[in-house]
């Protein structure tokens, strides 16, 4: 009744193009993206922010990296940690080694550096693929956090092992180190995460996104019309690794602030990504924010109600968590194995209907 | 009324221009460890012509077309395309010199929407780098929209317009049929290799897949060589045939030339062997 596409025309290819063809998604995009960057920065505290946004923000942007790869270039990967600790150390020794630089490009930079080494990684993928690539990356995973373990270089001969983050700021605003508002942590994360957002959507709409898809579905036949295979794989490698990389630098910089390889970015944070994307939907950049969302905020919930509303022991909860969530995505893939972003669409198919069913 | 086949280009009795030779095939033999599945055959297909190529199962049909594709490497003759010889090459490379096929059992990425299908035809035409593709605005947009317009002249000409934004997993062997000529027609092929375009259809599917081909080849010029079983479709749509069996060539020439060879009749009758 509300939601509906009827006398929504289309007349020119670019508006039957655009992202949100119906006029309702697009007003709804719009007020998400006002309420994100106007009204949520005034009412931010350091709890919602480190428990709920700040990780919710990274972690989609490392999802939809993963997501391009694995989602749509068809390629499984377990070396998301890995490629996460590459972005961390490569932003840690930007910004040590040139303070005067803005972090923005740090992090970018760092990006750009995950890219090279994903590409590196992803070599082996023109032989092997499946679960044999899986273990291939999962050895990229290994191999990369035993390097920052091992070689003091990388976290300049502290003493702790650990890299900490310097104060650094944009535009005058403190947005790294333990001097940081609440407001800034979150407008940086959700400023890189809606670029990056509109990038991947940019790569996987056009001509790009078909020859990754195209690798997915039919290596042969997308070689036969014109695609390289070297070029598809390892531009989704590049992509992909970008996003993980910048996933990994604003990780340590603005969230953890302090940061050790084998911890922060163990095998746990390839599992964890590669969970999100396949409960939130593989191939959809919705689902990757879905998948983040539902990984990173269910805890959260299921923390406050039980210890905060039905007043349970903190450690019976924590470990009631675990079984619940693991519960919820066992349930989830059964109910709807293409994901989260799957069950959107058949809402709106849904939807656009009702009431009246015909 | 007699026609000068050999001359550099010639009308066809209901109008059509055949131009000079666009793929030449000199001597091709093709091995697979001992089983030999192209035995020395040599042909060439003409501009603007449909070219049919014909025989019993497990003649070495589908090999031949994938020689030309560029899948397999034959280990001896010569691909000449458009007058140069063409090194050895990866099938990618090929569909760039203007190249296009479509496979008996469908390729088609089930995954995407029909447009998008029918879009990755229009690869080789597209030359946006990532980057610009990333920022969107500009170059990408406008390639794609241009594009965009192409694929729609396709999608009309084949008549499928209403399935064009449904995912290629969901649709029917027939028209996933239709689509994979739609991907390969969208490419604006120099030459393009059908094999068993009518596989699997029923009579009414198999008269509009002929109509599909008689039409692209008369209005767009393209060149068609394909790789069919049903004897009347070939004798009907095709100017020239080769017949092969057993890797090796038995005839060549006009559907009428072909249908009155007796080694041909021999390789689909059988013989006596006394």
């Amino acid at each position: 009744m509300f939601y509906r596409e009827a006398g929504d025309f289309k007349t020119s290819y670019k508006d039957d193009n655009q992202t949100f063809p119906i006029r309702l998604d697009r007003a709804g995009y719009w007020v998400a993206l006002a309420v994100a960057f106007l009204i949520i920065p005034f009412f931010v505290n350091d709890y919602w922010v480190n428990a709920v946004f700040a990780p919710f923000f990274i972690y989609a942007i490392a999802a939809l990296g993963l997501n391009i790869l694995t989602g749509y270039a068809g390629q499984v990967s377990l070396g998301t940690g890995g490629f996460m600790a590459v972005g961390a150390y490569a932003c840690y020794k930007l910004m040590v080694a040139f303070p005067e630089v803005s972090i923005v490009f740090h992090v970018l930079i760092a990006g750009g550096i995950t890219a090279v080494v994903g590409v590196a990684f992803g070599l082996p993928s023109l032989r092997i693929k499946g679960f044999y690539l899986a273990v291939a990356t999962l050895a990229s995973q290994f191999f990369l956090v035993w390097l920052f373990n091992k070689v003091p270089w990388f976290y300049n001969y502290s003493a702790s092992g650990q890299i900490n983050a310097p104060e650094r700021s944009v535009l005058g605003v403190i947005v790294t180190g333990p001097n940081t508002d609440a407001w800034a942590k979150y407008l940086i994360c959700l400023v890189f995460l809606v670029g990056l957002a509109w990038v991947a959507r940019n790569l996987t709409r056009g001509m790009m996104g078909r020859k990754w898809m195209g690798i997915r579905d039919m290596d042969i036949a997308a070689e036969i019309i014109g695609v390289n295979p070297l070029m598809a794989k390892m531009t989704a490698f590049a992509a992909s690794s970008f996003f993980v990389g910048v996933a990994g630098a604003l990780f340590f910089s603005v969230y953890l602030g302090a940061a050790e390889a084998g911890e922060s970015f163990g095998i746990t944070k390839s599992f964890l990504i590669l969970f999100m994307i396949i409960i939130g939907g593989l191939g959809s950049i919705f689902g990757s924010f879905a998948g983040a969302a539902f990984m990173v905020l269910m805890p959260v919930l299921l923390k406050n109600v039980l210890v905060g509303m039905m007043g349970w022991p903190t450690d019976l909860a924590a470990h009631l968590e675990f079984m619940i969530v693991g519960g919820l995505i066992v349930f989830f893939l059964i109910v709807e194995p293409h994901g989260l972003a799957q069950l959107w669409r058949l809402t709106k198919d849904k939807l656009r209907l009702w009431p009246f069913p015909h | 009324m007699s026609l000068d086949m050999n001359a550099d280009s010639y009308v066809t009795a209901d109008g059509r221009t055949i131009g000079p030779v666009v793929m030449d095939l000199k001597n091709i033999t093709l091995r697979f460890g001992g089983v030999v599945a192209i035995k020395d055959i040599s042909f060439d297909i003409r501009e603007g012509e449909i070219r049919a190529i014909i025989g019993p199962n497990g003649a070495g049909k589908s090999s031949m077309l994938n020689v030309i594709s560029g899948f397999y490497k034959p280990q001896e003759g010569e691909v000449w395309f458009r007058g140069t010889k063409r090194p050895p090459m990866k099938p990618f490379q090929v569909a760039r010199q203007g190249l296009a096929r479509t496979f008996q059992n469908i390729a088609l990425f089930d995954g995407m929407t029909v447009l998008d299908n029918i879009m990755t035809g229009r690869l080789n035409h597209m030359t946006a780098n990532m980057f610009q593709q990333a920022i969107w605005k500009g170059k990408a947009e406008k390639e794609e929209l241009a594009n965009r317009e192409v694929c729609e002249k396709v999608i009309d000409f084949l008549e499928i317009q209403h399935i064009r934004k449904t995912p290629v997993g969901r649709l029917p062997y027939g028209l996933k049929k239709r689509v994979e000529l739609a991907r390969a027609l969208a490419a604006e092929p120099s030459l393009l290799l059908l094999d068993e375009p009518m596989a699997g259809m029923n009579v009414e599917e198999k008269e509009d897949m002929s109509r599909f081909i008689l039409d692209m080849n008369d209005e767009f010029g393209t060149t068609i060589a394909l790789i069919e079983h049903d004897m009347g479709v070939v004798m009907d749509l095709s100017d020239r045939v080769v017949v092969m069996d057993y890797g090796k060539k038995i005839g060549d020439g006009t559907p009428e030339e072909v249908r009155n060879n007796q080694d041909v009749i021999d390789a689909y009758l059988g013989v006596a062997h006394d």
